[in-house]
């Protein structure tokens, strides 16, 4: 490992050390957040699978029922009486942090329409009813996972980036530093021990 | 604070989610879907997105993973899933962990 380019002084050197401390610590807690991070990815994770699972199933079902029930009305019909809905869903928006990662809290505004349906009933089949009703009660858990998911991909970033930190710490800055602080160490040692020869000398030659 | 949801997809697919409320914007191919993500990003906080132009879009749907959002998520469509919101959980997790604690295969 390449050491540090630095002059070999007692000012460099208690420098160093402290730098040196501050890495160790840096590192220890750098991996304790690491460690942690896993640990709630990995429940994280196991819920988000599930949830996908559960939405996907029940989702395509949905959709492929809405097909069939839109195929008995005629296009032009089903688009006219799709093309006004009665309420736009809103959602309640805010950035939670966990572990230090900002990650969204999303919650479902329920605003109650009026008749349940933004269409007449004579428009379209009994079928399209309800699997809109379907596809309204499915949002909150769809929202749901979209806040999870999203929660897991940004967590898998920052625990990727923080691994990175911690083996940087780990097999380049703590090696690097104390592999300085030897050199600079033995260089002092050296230096002492060529005084107390020089003076040694000086006195043979005194007496 | 307020957010909208939107839904980019086939028109079959999001018509049903148009009368439950949520915004709908039809694309046909991903060439169209990237404009229209590209249009909604800054508008809409949740974008749900079908999967048939979702996996086309990986690489560029990778540009909201930094900032909590918006969020875009791929759903099935109605031709049922592609298991391409599997393969993405996959990919997270062996990115995070480096290995697969869910699927075991």
């Amino acid at each position: 490992m390449a050491r540090l380019n630095v002059n070999p002084t007692r000012m460099e050197l208690k420098k160093l050390k402290a730098r040196l401390t501050t890495a160790v610590r840096g590192h220890k807690l750098l991996k304790d957040k690491s460690d942690e991070m896993v640990r709630r990815f990995s429940l994280i994770i196991k819920e988000n699978k599930r949830l996908r699972e559960e939405v996907e199933k029940e989702l395509s079902e949905t959709l492929r029922q809405f097909s069939v029930a839109r195929s008995v009305t005629s296009s032009y019909r089903a688009e006219t009486a799709f093309a006004m809905p009665s309420v736009a869903v809103k959602a309640d928006c805010r950035v939670k942090s966990v572990m230090g990662v900002e990650v969204p809290d999303i919650e479902l505004i329920n605003e109650k329409r009026a008749d349940g349906l933004p269409y007449a009933y004579s428009e379209i089949t009994s079928e399209a009813d309800y699997s809109v009703t379907k596809a309204a009660a499915l949002l909150p858990k769809m929202i749901a996972l979209a806040r999870i998911e999203k929660t897991v991909r940004l967590l898998a970033v920052e625990i990727e980036r923080n691994k990175r930190r911690v083996n940087a710490l780990e097999y380049v800055m703590i090696p690097q530093l104390e592999e300085t602080i030897k050199y600079i160490k033995s260089k002092l040692d050296e230096n002492e021990r060529a005084a107390v020869i020089r003076l040694m000398k000086v006195k043979n030659k005194a007496d | 604070m307020n957010g909208k949801i939107a839904i980019v997809g086939d028109g079959d697919s999001i018509t049903v989610f148009k009368a439950a409320g949520v915004a709908t914007f039809p694309a046909e191919n991903e060439v169209r879907a990237r404009e229209v993500l590209r249009k909604i990003a800054g508008e809409y906080r949740i974008i749900f997105l079908t999967e048939e132009l979702a996996r086309p879009l990986t690489e560029f749907l990778k540009r909201f993973d930094e900032e909590p959002y918006p969020v875009v998520l791929s759903i099935p469509s109605k031709n049922g899933s592609t298991g391409h919101g599997t393969e993405l959980l996959k990919s997270a997790m062996e990115r995070a962990l480096g290995v697969d604690i869910l699927f075991n295969n």
